[in-house]
Order: C-alpha cells, then structure tokens, then sequence
C-alpha cells in the first residue's frame, strides 16, 4: 500500500480580482502598521537618549575622571603653569577639575572637560565641558561650562534645583574653589534675586547679577567676564554653568551663575573637612 | 507587512516565534546603536551651548 502523501495543501484560490473593499482595507492596514511602527521607534528613541546614551557617556566620563587623578597622584597639575592669571594650555577633552554640588548629592561629581570655545558634542558626552577660551577654576574672569540635561551623562539634569548661595566647587590639583550660587538672600529661587558682582567705573554704579537667567540660545553675553555687560572687566571671579531649557528641548538655555566665595588648599587630594561641612548646609 | 514576515517564516509556530523574537532584538539593535547615534547629531535637542566669546 503506498504511502499516502498529503499533498500540500493548495493556497486559498486568490481571486484574481480584489474587491474594493480588499483594497480598502489592505491600504488602511499598511497605514495603521506604518504609524504603530513609527510610534515604536520613536518609544525606543526615547529609551536611547534617556538611558542608553548614559551607559556610553558614563564610560568616557570614568575615562577622564580616572585619567585626571592619575595625573595628580603623579604631581602633575594641568592648570600649572599659570604665570599670573594667564590660561593654560589643556588638551581638549582631558579633565581640568571636578565639579561638585552638595545639594545635589553626596554621589554627585564629574570630572570637568576641557572643551573647544563653544563645547562640542564628543567634549560634552564625555561630562560638563569648559567653554575653552574662558577663565579657568579660580581665575578672575568666567568660568563657563557646559552641561547635558537629559542624557549624555545629564550632569545638569538638575540644575533648576539649585538655590541661591548653594556650594559648587571645584576640586583642582592645587585647590578646592567654593563658587556659591548668586543671590541674596540665600535659599531663594535664583531666578528671582541678584547679587553684586562689579562696578561700572563709568557711572559708578554697582552691577548686579541674578542666580539664574533663562535666555535665548544665541545669547553668547553670559560668557563674559561680567555676563550681559559687553565691554566691562571686573575683578570678579565668576562660574557660568549653561544648560538647555525646557528639558528635551533647545528652545532656550538655562544659566547659572555663582562667584568665588572661598579657596581650600588640595593638599592630599582627599576632601578637607571644610568642604565636606558644606554638605551639612543642604541637609534641611 | 507584519502578516507577510510571518507567513514567510519557516517551521513551527515554535521556531516562528524565536525568529520573531531575534528579528525585533536585532532591529532595535540597529536603531539603538547605528541609526539613533547617526541622526542624533542633525536633532535640535539637547543643544546645551551659546555661542563662545572671541
């Protein structure tokens, strides 16, 4: 008896003809898949800049930050040698400091990059990146650094938290720089108080800058060494910190300001105990 | 489209699914690691700067 082979089954008689109603339906099917594919990766877009751009910019930043403390534990100071108050010279995108903010948390530290005059991408993905042609830590002048918001590292993904006259230093081979946020009284809404910074030797009258400024994204004035006073050169030793605003967004930059309130020999490069106090000033 | 990759699929419902399941691992792969770090850059997001001094 021979095997009985099934023979394969036929497809379904296709009609050579379809309905219209067929083709209807086979065009409303095609959309409906486009635009639930599309939905599905820009969802996976999200997840990409939201997390996974952190897992590539957490690697680069432990780079640097490792690179940087190697280099003072073998005596080198990057910032050195700085006759008078002359910038130094530091390879774009090797670290120039460390940055920490207390009210952002004892964790919190990046490694401060040297960056182009306006910062680049690849600088910023490594962490906050120093605007290169601007003052160094401590200098009188401004140091401006630039900071993702929303992956990439987002070092200033909180930047909006800070109050006036909250610490943010800056550890270098040679020094611990308290820069506090501007602003009196302290504890406010940056945004909303002003401090003296200079003096226009012109009129004599005192200029007064806010903690926070939220500006144009061509608004280069807040680089200067007095921020949005053109052609004025104070002896303040000011910090920009610039971020874009609202998150997700480029419609906007957000800025802040803090100027040097106090300097702290780095001499075993472990954090002395009067910064560490600073860490108690949040804790409320 | 997604009914015809299926139907395209060889072996048992088993295996399809196993396919299935590669084939979506490996399209985000792509999206994560090729084409989003591509086209980011041409985004106007997260732009964090202002123009520099001279």
């Amino acid at each position: 008896m021979g095997t009985m082979v099934a023979s394969p089954a036929a497809p379904p008689p296709r009609s050579a003809e379809l309905t219209f109603g067929d083709k209807v339906r086979f065009v409303l099917r095609g959309i409906g898949q486009t635009l639930i594919t599309l939905g599905l990766v820009v969802l996976l877009f999200v997840v990409y800049e939201v997390w996974i751009t952190n897992i590539f910019a957490a690697r680069e930043q432990a780079k640097v930050y490792n690179a940087l403390k190697d280099e003072w534990k073998n005596g080198q100071d990057p910032l050195l040698p700085l006759p008078g108050d002359q910038t130094a010279t530091i390879p774009i995108g090797e670290g120039i400091g460390v940055l920490y903010i207390p009210r952002l948390g004892r964790d919190y530290h990046f490694a401060i990059v040297q960056g182009s005059t306006v910062p680049d991408d690849s600088q910023l993905e490594k962490g906050p990146a120093h605007y290169g042609k601007t003052a160094l830590p401590g200098q009188i002048g401004n140091f401006a650094v630039a900071g993702h918001r929303v992956g990439k590292g987002e070092p200033f993904l909180n930047l909006d938290k800070l109050r006036s006259g909250d610490a943010v230093i800056v550890e270098t081979k040679s020094w611990w720089y308290v820069y506090r946020i501007l602003g009196k009284p302290v504890g406010q809404n940056p945004e909303n108080v002003r401090q003296q910074v200079a003096i226009d030797e012109s009129t004599n009258q005192p200029i007064s800058l806010p903690g926070r400024e939220i500006v144009d994204p061509s608004d280069g004035n807040v680089l200067l060494p007095i921020p949005d006073h053109p052609g004025l050169v104070g002896a303040a030793r000011l910090m920009t910190m610039t971020t874009c605003h609202p998150k997700f967004t480029a419609s906007h930059r957000m800025i802040d300001y803090a100027e040097l309130a106090t300097k702290v020999r780095n001499t075993d490069l472990a954090m002395p105990d009067s910064i560490q106090a600073l860490y108690s000033e949040v804790k409320a | 489209m997604y009914v015809w990759i299926w139907r395209h699929l060889p072996g048992p419902i088993g295996a399809k699914l196993g396919q299935v399941l590669l084939l979506v691992v490996g399209v985000s792969a792509l999206l994560l690691f090729v084409v989003f770090p591509w086209i980011e850059p041409h985004l106007p997001i997260s732009q964090v700067t202002v123009p520099g001094q001279k």
